[in-house]
């Protein structure tokens, strides 16, 4: 059973990271995403970090990859949730997670990807329309 | 003075029990969130070294209270191993978090999360680093 259940909500991945992950499972989370993307041909992860107090450089690296590699796959990522204290760290540690979108929270995440739903669907047309 | 409490590091766990570990001592010396999850990281980044790069991974961290004249009550933990030991301390603080695999590595943002850091280490003498971080 992994520690981090991957739910699906239309085009949407939803994962809510749980506290003190070990690096395994974060690991794990990484991979099944993955799989998961490709399985479903879902367009969109939702990564909820809310309930998460401590994100040090190895998980901080593992979401950006999670970005990364979704983004590979034809994906958007939106992380929610990242503690105040939290981010100020990551600031600090210098990990600003470059090129991962964020949003405050999990309602403001799933607008932020309806949004790049809808961009890539008019991209798609106007490339159709050509 | 409060006892001080020491931790083995033999694997990955143990790098979730130590920071979890600092985490309730900052807490119960009043640090605010942010602190608390600075020194929380910072233990973090040190153990997950040890596990990564010591001699079978294992090590050894010690989380305390100090006081210093003049000062309100601060958190000192130290993490130490028998491990390889870092060849030059002072290029592995200036490499940055994302330079790659190795010894040291993330070191210089430990250091900033902290308010002091002193690293004792030598090829084959394993490493001990002591951070400190103070109530303002």
């Amino acid at each position: 059973m992994p520690r981090v259940p991957i739910l699906r909500f239309g085009p949407t991945l939803i994962a809510t990271v749980q506290e003190d992950l070990y690096d395994r499972d974060a690991l794990e989370l990484q991979e099944a995403l993955t799989t998961e993307l490709e399985r479903s041909g879902a367009r969109g992860v939702l990564l909820d970090v809310s309930i998460v107090e401590t994100v040090d450089s190895y998980l901080g690296r593992v979401l950006r990859d999670i970005a990364l590699g979704a983004r590979l796959l034809g994906a958007h990522t939106v992380v929610v949730g990242i503690q105040p204290a939290v981010a100020v760290t990551l600031v600090e540690l210098g990990l600003e997670l470059q090129g991962v979108r964020t949003a405050l929270n999990p309602e403001k995440g799933l607008a932020v990807l309806q949004r790049l739903y809808r961009t890539d669907r008019a991209q798609r047309g106007a490339s159709r329309g050509r | 003075m409060a006892a001080e409490l020491q931790l083995p590091i033999a694997g990955e766990p143990d790098i979730v029990a130590a920071r979890q570990a600092a985490r309730e001592v900052a807490k119960r010396l009043c640090f605010g969130m942010v602190d608390q999850s600075r020194i929380a990281t910072a233990v973090s980044e040190l153990t997950r070294n040890v596990v990564r790069y010591a001699t079978d991974g294992r090590g050894r961290v010690v989380i305390r209270e100090v006081a210093a004249p003049a000062r309100k009550p601060g958190i000192e933990i130290v993490v130490a191993d028998d491990g390889p030991g870092i060849a030059d301390v002072g290029e592995a603080m200036r490499a940055g978090v994302t330079s790659g695999a190795g010894l040291g590595m993330g070191l210089p943002g430990t250091k900033r999360l902290m308010d002091e850091m002193d690293i004792d280490s030598g090829p084959g003498r394993g490493t001990m680093i002591s951070i400190r971080k103070w109530q303002r």
